[in-house]
């Protein structure tokens, strides 16, 4: 019980920063961290992304003398929950820019190198530049690959307003040029497709906000009428979870946005402007004058080849198999998964990953310092679903579809509000940055 | 990762408004409460003249407050939702109304020295 209590306080306090003074109250009643380990253990960290550098500090914090590698080919780190802000015209390219190295505590070995090889029979990654490095605990925090080459017909460099082509996932400075596409598009009308991939995926919220801020932005500029909407889904529904995708419906039926469900991007034709799905009825093949890409995404190579994906489950994707509980692989126990690459039915979110390190952190450290880990993950993950500039549904909830809403009575999940846009905009990535320095 | 610092939430409130416009912001304000302070201590009264032109100029600040937010998150009143809007909307027009009232009444303060209601 007293678990619950610590879960649901550390929820209200992450989403709590927008009002300064409620959050200042509820960090007064929670203090005591839990004491420092002494460990000569070999950790490894598979990614310097959200999960990869919080956990890096968090661990810092919590074991003295441990040797933490983190491994990451890559020096920006991104603030992916800003993209949606980005291709919406609100932010420029750089407001998700970083260093990947700013985030990461002193006293770690950073190395700036893809893992090229990954043994976890031997406990061993070898990297792309060739080091081999031996670990006694690995955490994998890889994230995922967007498959663009899924996607017939197309290529990144197609993005942008010649074509009338976003693909907001791709990078910040692709979102950017996706706004100049979806810019056009509001101004001149025509017909503007959106829709999502089959597979598992980052924030499946993001989707359908990219296709309420289009229409949003279209109505402000007077053009509505120039401009059709449709919405793919790749499910019998809007929105993974019942309750909200009635919501999502509702709105779009208010909005006059088309929707379409079980239909999947097979390819697109940029001479003919056209785009094909999947359908349990065949291909259809439509018109567009806008299209949003969203490829299916998937493990990294070196995961899926590492023995680490689930052998009988996504076995398209490669997600790793870990105890949607506790987060530890479940053939390797001494291998554990944050954020986007873990196996579990839910939350490929930086909200769940701010859950997902607290019981990594628990379950490690208890493990070195002897104990049994106790701190489960109940699958929450939240989404403020912008529904148009200035206003938001804060949705939150958990493996079992619950609403979980952080301010119950307060802040109504589905109700559009001006105060969930407020989180969204200003709260959000300071939480997030505080997030990465494990301090929230 | 439990703990909710007051660094934390003075990171959030870095972000919104930029560090620099953020603390110079707390310079003005911290400013203006002392300055409020010394006049009292000063006049050893509060003047109820100069309270009242401090009145009714709150709803400018608060006004200007409400302005200065919208401005800040590409929001407008077509966006105020439910309850809990609104009663943000009030508080940040009340903590504009009140901050301005105090400025007001130090700038009076200052400009005409102490006064004496008669």
């Amino acid at each position: 019980m007293k678990e619950l209590e610590q879960i649901t306080a550390s929820r209200r306090g992450f989403l709590g920063l927008a009002t300064g003074g409620a959050a200042l109250a509820l960090g007064a009643g929670q203090a005591a961290q839990a004491a420092t380990v002494r460990t000569n253990a070999r950790i490894l960290i598979l990614g310097a992304g959200a999960g990869g550098a919080a956990i890096a500090n968090r661990l810092t914090e919590r074991l003295d003398g441990a040797q933490i590698t983190i491994l990451d080919g890559r020096p920006q780190h991104w603030y992916q929950p800003g993209f949606t802000l980005i291709a919406s015209g609100l932010r420029k390219a750089d407001y998700a820019i970083s260093s990947t190295e700013q985030w990461l505590p002193r006293g770690i070995s950073y190395i700036n190198e893809y893992a090229a090889e990954l043994d976890p029979e031997a406990n061993r990654v070898t990297t792309t530049g060739g080091q081999r490095i031996e670990y006694d605990y690995l955490i994998v925090a890889t994230g995922l690959v967007l498959d663009w080459d899924a996607i017939e017909g197309f290529d990144l460099s197609m993005v942008g307003p010649d074509n009338g082509i976003s693909a907001h996932y791709a990078s910040p400075e692709l979102a950017e040029l996706s706004w100049h596409a979806m810019d056009k598009f509001t101004s001149e009308g025509g017909v503007g497709m959106f829709g999502r991939p089959a597979t598992e995926m980052k924030c499946a919220g993001a989707p359908v906000k990219l296709c309420f801020l289009a229409e949003d932005i279209a109505t402000t500029k007077g053009n509505r009428a120039g401009c059709e909407f449709v919405y793919n889904a790749q499910a019998q529904n809007l929105f993974g979870v019942p309750v909200i995708h009635h919501r999502v419906r509702q709105i779009m039926d208010e909005r006059d946005i088309t929707y379409r469900y079980q239909h999947v991007l097979k390819g697109i034709d940029l001479g003919a402007k056209t785009a094909t799905y999947t359908t349990p009825d065949g291909e259809v093949t439509d018109k567009w004058d806008f299209i949003n890409i969203i490829p299916p995404q998937r493990a990294p190579d070196v995961i899926r080849n590492s023995g680490l994906s689930w052998a009988d489950r996504w076995t398209d994707q490669g997600w790793i198999e870990v105890d949607m509980q506790t987060l530890r692989h479940a053939r390797y126990p001494n291998v554990f998964g944050i954020g986007d690459i873990d196996g579990v039915p839910k939350g490929k979110t930086a909200a769940s990953v701010k859950f997902h390190i607290p019981v990594v952190e628990d379950h490690l450290v208890s493990e070195i310092a002897g104990r049994e880990g106790t701190r489960i993950y109940d699958g929450y993950t939240s989404c403020p679903l912008i529904t148009r500039i200035g206003r938001a549904m804060l949705v939150e909830f958990d493996y079992q579809d619950n609403l979980t809403p952080s301010f119950p009575g307060v802040i109504a999940p589905l109700e559009e509000l001006w105060i969930s846009w407020l989180m969204k905009e200003v709260a959000l990535k300071a939480t997030y940055n505080a997030m990465l320095r494990g301090r929230a | 990762m439990e703990e909710f610092s007051f660094m934390t939430i003075i990171a959030v409130f870095e972000e919104i408004f930029g560090t620099g416009l953020f603390w110079a912001m707390v310079v003005v304000a911290a400013v203006i409460t002392l300055a409020y302070l010394y006049v009292l201590v000063r006049d050893r009264e509060m003047s109820m003249r100069k309270f009242l032109l401090a009145q009714v100029s709150m709803p400018v600040g608060g006004a200007a407050a409400v302005w200065f937010v919208m401005l800040m998150t590409n929001s407008g009143f077509r966006d105020i939702g439910g309850p809990i809007d609104w009663l943000v909307l009030l508080g940040v027009f009340g903590a504009g109304a009140v901050g301005f009232a105090i400025l007001v009444y130090v700038v009076q303060s200052f400009v005409r020295g102490k006064t004496t209601d008669a």
